[in-house]
């Protein structure tokens, strides 16, 4: 299909995103990260029967964290979609793509930098 | 006549006649001619009053101090104590504050749960249950003792009750857990609101099989109702309360001006019914902040003029 | 196991934030169990913090550690030699931890980071339950198994009140009557008849009303 999504969108590969740890997501934010969001099966549909489940639960609690320390819990996000959605993929990917730069960059960047100015 | 204490109630149980007892609600401050005004109301009426501890857990004047205000007119109180409050030394220390002033009735109680009352976020401190609270106030009064063992001077001479709910569950347990009050001491019993009468039969019946209604005095309890928002609310939000549909239709389907008078109606025809229930001793009516109802009552079931005793 | 639940992050930071240097002590005992101060906790509460003090424009140091036990002098032993470098300490442990490690390292700030809850049972995951508060005269023998004075809200010896409804308690549809469990297990091992026993006010000075407790055992001390 050959669909275009935003480049500045870094896709980490996992077996099932049940793989996916609040800690995971933290990590990402204290790297530098200006969102992060989870692409997992529809719902009902996971290989692993519960997967994508745990992680929406995984996803809301960091979203609990990062609003509890002052970045913003919405800048964490679940997605669900099929195999054969590669549209979606790309129109989740501008989705997000929007929503972070409604939101602006990582505060824990703008901070850094500020102290190093 | 065989009685243990000085009791008024005691003596009009042990002479057979039927017994009335009411109770008060004391003030929410300390302006104690609320219960004074309570207890004129219907003192003629009744044999003794009850003076409730804390009730639902909200903070009010003490049961004792109320208690005491009622002995100085002349009249006959029943200290209602619960043991959510305190410890055993408060506990035997409030009994012969009571004693001091010749109170010789009392009702042994858990009490509800503070999380009912305006200090919810307060400890209870049961350190004895209700069962416990009936046989420490019979060992201080019939050895005379402490529960320390030390002896008591002038000790306390009280006619001893306890509450029960025939309505509660686990129903099976009912019952043996009379008999168990009994064992504990408990002379006098009086119930949870009636309003399941069928339900209160059958337990009565339970209780005639185990020959219990020949060891305590049964008073069955009864509440009238004031409007049929109170039935609905006793049937859904009170823990242990047994309201059958039909008496909460029977208020809704009365017109609004006169629920009041139709909940005074449902509350004397239990009466009459009760009256002919075998080992059901007396009547205990409760008429939350509604006192000047009780005479009606009294008069309707053909249970005035109370009996005099010496 | 005694089971704790997570403090929250705010109330932390309040405690924590004018130090530059803390250390996040996990547990690996019950708290780890619990989902609440184990390796895992101690991670994402290490990475939060991170982030908050980055975000405030301040430079934390803040490490990981988590131990075997914390209520145990070996195991506290083991950091003896890197507290010096901090100076604050966040435990993850339960109040027991937090105070011995408090007592072992008298000149060293030590913050509770979970509140410690009770001592309970994993219904299931998530999802933890009371069943004992250590009154140190069991009576669960007289009780078919089932603990009054931990599961009824009234602690009655002598149960149920007259506010059990469906055997639930009257406090809350979410709670179970004590003495519900009691009567249906006396029925099921075929004591109910032992319901009629009454049980005898309780001897607390073992419970919290004696004061600090020790269980003193001369034939296992060396």
């Amino acid at each position: 299909m050959r669909l275009s999504y935003p480049t500045n969108i870094k896709i980490i590969r996992v077996p099932c995103t049940g793989k996916v740890d609040i800690l995971h997501i933290l990590r990402a934010f204290e790297k530098g990260a200006d969102g992060v969001y989870a692409v997992g099966c529809l719902e009902g549909e996971c290989h692993y029967n519960s997967g994508n489940l745990r992680a929406r639960k995984r996803i809301e609690q960091a979203k609990i964290i990062l609003d509890s320390i002052g970045i913003g819990g919405e800048r964490v996000q679940m997605r669900n979609l099929s195999s054969a959605e590669g549209p979606k993929f790309a129109q989740y990917a501008l989705e997000m793509d929007e929503l972070i730069r409604q939101l602006g960059p990582n505060p824990i960047k703008l901070a850094s930098k500020k102290k190093a100015a | 006549m065989n009685c243990k204490t000085p009791s008024k109630l005691e003596k009009i149980l042990a002479a057979g006649h039927l017994a009335v007892t009411s109770e008060c609600g004391p003030p929410r401050g300390s302006n104690i001619e609320h219960i004074v005004h309570k207890a004129n109301l219907i003192k003629d009426h009744v044999d003794a009053i009850n003076i409730t501890d804390n009730q639902t857990s909200v903070t009010r004047l003490c049961s004792l101090a109320a208690c005491i205000r009622l002995k100085l007119m002349g009249l006959e109180p029943v200290l209602q104590m619960v043991t959510r409050d305190r410890n055993r030394i408060a506990i035997q220390s409030d009994i012969l504050g009571a004693a001091a002033f010749d109170i010789f009735n009392m009702l042994c109680l858990s009490g509800d749960h503070q999380s009912f009352g305006d200090c919810a976020q307060g400890q209870n401190v049961h350190d004895l249950d209700s069962m416990q609270l009936l046989q420490t106030v019979r060992h201080m009064r019939d050895e005379g003792k402490f529960l320390g063992g030390g002896d008591i001077d002038r000790p306390p001479r009280m006619f001893v009750g306890a509450a029960a709910n025939p309505f509660a569950d686990p129903f099976e347990i009912r019952v043996p857990r009379l008999a168990k009050k009994i064992a504990a001491g408990a002379e006098f019993i009086q119930t949870q609101c009636i309003y399941n009468l069928e339900k209160f039969e059958l337990w009565m019946k339970m209780v005639r099989e185990r020959g219990l209604h020949e060891k305590v005095h049964i008073l069955a309890g009864l509440t009238p109702l004031k409007t049929a928002g109170m039935a609905k609310y006793m049937k859904n939000r009170v823990p242990g309360m047994d309201v059958p549909d039909d008496v909460v239709k029977r208020m809704a389907a009365t017109p609004k001006e006169k629920q009041a008078e139709e909940g005074i109606k449902i509350c004397i025809e239990s009466i009459q019914r009760l009256k002919e229930v075998e080992g059901v001793k007396g009547f205990h009516i409760m008429a939350i902040e509604w006192e000047e109802k009780v005479p009606e009552i009294v008069e309707s079931t053909g249970l005035y003029p109370r009996p005099k005793v010496d | 196991m005694i089971v704790a639940d997570k403090k929250p992050i705010e109330e932390i930071i309040k405690e924590v934030e004018n130090y530059s240097k803390i250390l996040i002590l996990g547990c690996n005992e019950c708290v780890t169990v619990c989902e609440a101060g184990g390796k895992k906790e101690v991670g994402i509460l290490a990475s939060a913090l991170r982030m908050y003090f980055l975000n405030q424009g301040k430079d934390v140091k803040i490490d990981e550690v988590t131990l075997e036990r914390q209520c145990d002098h070996e195991y506290l032993e083991e950091i003896r030699d890197r507290v010096d470098k901090y100076d604050a300490v966040l435990s993850l442990a339960c109040g027991v931890g937090v105070q011995f490690m408090a007592e072992k390292y008298q000149a060293l700030p030590v913050y509770p980071g979970v509140n410690t809850c009770f001592l309970g049972v994993t219904e299931k995951r998530g999802l933890w339950t009371e069943r004992c508060q250590a009154c140190g005269k069991c009576i669960l023998a007289k009780t078919a198994g089932i603990c009054p004075v931990s599961r009824c809200a009234k602690r009655l010896l002598n149960g149920p009140c007259g506010g059990s409804t469906n055997g639930k308690c009257e406090i809350s549809k979410d709670v179970d009557c004590a003495w519900q469990l009691i009567v249906d297990r006396l029925k099921a091992i075929g004591k109910i008849d032992d319901y009629e026993n009454i049980i005898p006010l309780k001897d607390w000075s073992t419970d919290r009303a004696g004061g600090p407790r020790k269980v003193a055992r001369e034939d296992v001390q060396l």
